[in-house]
């Protein structure tokens, strides 16, 4: 019974776009529709939650622009995503990483994962 | 072409539609509903087929009388019957299957299946009563339905709203998008909720 309910949302799965985790800064191109154009708009931040729900799954970036947190939400699967790349792997110890929220200036930076 | 189909509750997930939005669906398993018996002008009084779906229910236990009414269209006794208006009744003879197809994306569809039982409800979940504020020195009656009548006609009037049981009432939700139509496994998504359990029947009818 399940197996025909994943039967069509399966083939919507993005299985193109790379692996990333919590504390990763990455950065995202998501295509933007203004009438007939299409643009890709940039957005970078550090991956602070991954809700993993199959094709509901989603991400949350927070980034301090000008001084102010911004958070955006991206739904995983979404055809929108043009691109998503990998800028650095972040050293983290948890897998919801909201106490950034409450942290500022140094405080609110994440440890870079050595790989030797 | 025939106006509605029998189908099978399978339940909710999400999907992406051509806007990019991720939206509600409910995933139902439809036919291939065999036509049971055609009612006609002539005989009847008007035009419709009647179609059957799924062959679990009644399959052994199907008495003589039940299992009687299959043998013209030669088919397995199945669980649940229900008459279909149709545009033309010359298209359908006993025997020929209604499947999915009769839909296409976009459609508008009207759903109705029978409601989860809630069992024996208060008037609150029931018939939506405000309750009693619990701060206020109310002692035992936080859920209650407060006074069922007047003094004057000394009886309580016919269709007052009181506890009992709720659900497991037929209900239908109109104006239903169809999203994706799998001829392949007989599916249908909808969009939005119908009403019922997983495994419950619905009808499925094009919005007139």
């Amino acid at each position: 019974m399940s197996s025909l309910l994943k039967l069509h949302t399966q083939k919507q799965l993005r299985k193109d776009l790379p692996e990333f985790a919590p504390g990763d800064r990455i950065k995202i191109l998501t295509i933007i529709r203004e009438g007939d154009k299409e643009r890709r708009q940039p957005f970078e931040g550090d991956v602070i939650a991954i809700r993993r729900k199959g094709i509901a799954s989603s991400f949350v970036l927070r980034k301090i622009s000008y001084g102010v947190g911004i958070e955006r939400i991206f739904p995983f699967n979404s055809p929108f995503i043009s691109e998503i790349e990998v800028v650095r792997k972040g050293r983290v110890r948890r897998a919801k990483l909201y106490y950034l929220r409450k942290l500022s200036g140094k405080n609110a930076r994440i440890a870079e994962k050595r790989i030797d | 072409m025939a106006l509605g189909i029998i189908g099978k509750k399978i339940g909710m997930t999400q999907l992406f539609d051509a806007r990019g939005h991720l939206v509600p669906v409910t995933v139902i398993q439809a036919g291939p509903c065999p036509v049971i018996q055609k009612k006609t002008v002539d005989n009847d009084g008007y035009n419709a087929i009647q179609i059957g779906f799924g062959e679990s229910g009644r399959k052994k236990s199907a008495n003589k009388p039940y299992s009687g009414h299959f043998k013209a269209a030669r088919v397995k006794p199945a669980a649940t019957l229900q008459e279909i208006k149709v545009e033309n009744i010359e298209e359908y003879e006993v025997g020929q299957n209604v499947k999915v197809d009769i839909f296409k994306p976009q459609d508008t569809v009207v759903v109705t299946g029978f409601t989860k039982g809630k069992g024996f409800a208060g008037v609150i979940k029931r018939h939506g009563f405000a309750g009693k504020d619990s701060g206020h020195g109310t002692h035992e009656a936080f859920r209650h339905g407060g006074s069922i009548g007047t003094r004057v006609p000394k009886r309580t009037l016919k269709g007052r709203r009181m506890p009992g049981r709720m659900g497991n009432k037929q209900f239908t939700v109109k104006n239903l998008q169809i999203m994706l139509v799998d001829k392949e496994n007989n599916l249908l998504m909808v969009k939005g909720a119908v009403p019922g359990w997983k495994g419950g029947y619905l009808v499925i009818r094009k919005a007139q």
